[in-house]
């Protein structure tokens, strides 16, 4: 009896020993990438990377200043299209549960959020490439809004349906109407769980690539016209990466070391928001 | 004064009116934002299901010169890869899970490894391809050199242990709440009957939580199968069916994600460039129901 013990003892602590060791070895392939995206890309970066466009090939030096000014604008711009699009049916999927068209709508936003970006690409490029006859800024961004939706949506909707209905029944037993009450009560109520939904969409397009690809396309120069085809930091990772050049490798490193510093950043700040204002996403 | 202040609440009124329908419309906008998707795909990829129809799907030979397509290729290396891939995270995706979930729910310990684990998730898919092309695919050459097969270093083996990493997040965080959802007075009773951990866990929180585990595997096949840009630097993009086991696992090969993103733009008439958007319809249906299973199940267990 006592050996059977014994034995059953030992399974418990082996599996333990098992299980704490595995959830650790998985953590080393991030910090074996993160350093050495970090050994590799730290050396790159200086004023000059920064304000500069890529050199041609057999020259040294050159910058990535074309990918992040189009990084910049195409992110910017999908925002002003998916922040206010995804907070307002967010709003009508919490304000409405139970309709038929909040179900349909719900549905909808999680197939969205099933779809390969590569297949966002090829629609948009069907929707807006083709009809406009070139690669564009604005097609890029169109798809990245696109894969920005899902989570604005599902993070407003989920932030507002937590807050106490006592809040809202107070303003419009007030009298205010429902509009003020929404935009002047539940909104900033909800506010940081919105913000860090924003955030952690845009830590997520930033680093998208496969929709760019028939989209934004790329381009050496910099350029800020928005229906000409534009450079970001994903893409030109993926050019320079896999060109057989040794100098682009290292632009390459040092525009994936600002990529990664970037999302990393972004999403360490929104895990302190939400952490600040206790809120579970 | 009076009459002002009732033309005052009319327009207020006129503007919750407004708002509402504002809000109703961008909800259906989401519905039709979906459609259009669906209605895009279908309709860019008749010229391919006309001309090759229903055979497309398991044609073994993909050969745009000879305006030969066959899907086999792609269907194939995106099935392999994704397994391999499930096949290796899983074990970690659950040790992870029954750690943080049960082993150690609570503390700077238990939060430190959560957020690490969570940003494996967040950084960008380029980024592990790129890595993975300098530093992994030469490791893997030196091993399958010991091992007896082709040193290609890139191919299907390679895409499938990187994309293995990309995919525990998905199923881990999942599987970390359900098992903190599971009843203190199930376990107890367990313990009170004299139960080691070891056996509470098999025996009580493993049946417990079986399916809403299961879901959390299928979230992260829908994201290894949708997946592209890491696999399309590290497959190898080669459009040949293998003739081995063994050349199919280590040699290059190619996945649905993989041939649009390599071939999307070069493709110069109608049934080439129809066959690619077939290609994605198909991998959108497959990852949509996958995901929408997989959904419906962690609906289901959260409303017990």
């Amino acid at each position: 009896m006592d050996a059977r013990i014994g034995i059953r003892n030992t399974k418990s602590t082996l599996f333990k020993g098992l299980i704490v060791f595995l959830a650790f070895l998985i953590t080393l392939p991030l910090i074996i990438v993160l350093l050495y995206i970090i050994k590799q890309g730290i050396t790159q970066v200086n004023w000059h990377f920064l304000t500069h466009v890529p050199a041609p090939v057999g020259e040294t030096g050159g910058g990535i200043s074309n990918a992040l000014l189009g990084s910049f604008i195409i992110v910017v711009m999908s925002s002003i299209v998916a922040i206010p699009v995804g907070i307002l049916a967010g709003i009508y999927l919490s304000e409405n549960p139970g309709t038929k068209l909040a179900y349909y709508s719900g549905l909808c936003v999680d197939i969205l959020q099933g779809v390969p970006s590569i297949v966002v690409g090829i629609v948009i490029y069907f929707w807006i490439v083709k009809p406009l006859g070139t690669f564009s800024a604005i097609s890029g961004s169109v798809a990245l809004a696109i894969m920005m939706l899902p989570i604005v949506i599902r993070s407003t909707e989920q932030t507002l349906r937590l807050l106490p209905p006592s809040l809202k029944e107070a303003a419009l037993s007030l009298g205010v109407p429902y509009h003020r009450v929404i935009i002047k009560v539940i909104i900033p109520c909800g506010f940081a769980g919105i913000l860090s939904g924003i955030m952690l969409s845009i830590a997520r397009i930033i680093g998208e690539t496969a929709p760019l690809l028939f989209t934004a396309f790329g381009n050496p120069y910099l350029s800020s016209a928005i229906t000409k085809p534009m450079e970001t930091l994903p893409h030109l990772i993926y050019t320079y990466a896999t060109s057989p050049y040794d100098e682009w490798h290292n632009l390459a490193w040092g525009a994936s070391f600002i990529l990664l510093m970037f999302v990393l950043l972004l999403n360490i700040f929104t895990k302190l928001i939400t952490r600040k204002w206790n809120i579970q996403l | 004064m009076k009459n002002k202040r009732l033309d005052l609440s009319y327009s207020q009124m006129k503007w919750e009116t407004i708002f509402k329908q504002i809000l109703k419309i961008m909800s259906v906008l989401i519905l039709v934002l979906v459609a259009g998707i669906l209605i895009t795909l279908i309709v860019e990829s008749m010229p391919s299901i006309k001309s090759l129809g229903i055979k497309f799907l398991w044609g073994k030979v993909w050969d745009p010169v000879q305006n030969i397509y066959g899907a086999y290729p792609f269907l194939v290396g995106t099935l392999l890869t994704s397994f391999i891939a499930l096949i290796i995270s899983i074990p970690f995706s659950y040790a992870i899970s029954i750690y943080l979930g049960e082993y150690n729910p609570k503390g700077w310990l238990s939060n430190l490894l959560k957020n690490t684990i969570e940003l494996i998730a967040a950084v960008p898919s380029i980024i592990y391809g790129f890595w993975g092309l300098f530093v992994l695919v030469p490791l893997i050459r030196t091993f399958e050199m010991k091992i007896g097969v082709a040193p290609y270093g890139i191919g299907v083996f390679t895409s499938s242990l990187v994309l293995a990493v990309m995919i525990i997040p998905y199923a881990a965080s999942l599987g970390i709440s359900l098992i903190r959802m599971v009843p203190s007075p199930l376990k107890e009773g367990a313990y009170a009957l004299g139960a080691t951990h070891f056996e509470v866990i098999r025996s009580v929180i493993m049946p417990y939580t079986r399916s809403g585990l299961f879901a959390g595997v299928l979230l992260s096949l829908g994201r290894a199968l949708g997946e592209t840009m890491a696999v399309t630097m590290l497959i190898g993009n080669t459009s040949a069916v293998a003739n081995t086991i063994k050349d199919a696992i280590f040699g290059p090969g190619n996945t649905m994600a993989s041939v649009i993103a390599n071939e999307f733009t070069e493709a110069d008439h109608t049934v080439y460039l129809s066959a690619l958007i077939e290609l994605g319809l198909v991998l959108f249906f497959v990852t949509v129901i996958i995901n929408l299973i997989g959904k419906r199940i962690i609906t289901k267990f959260t409303n017990y």
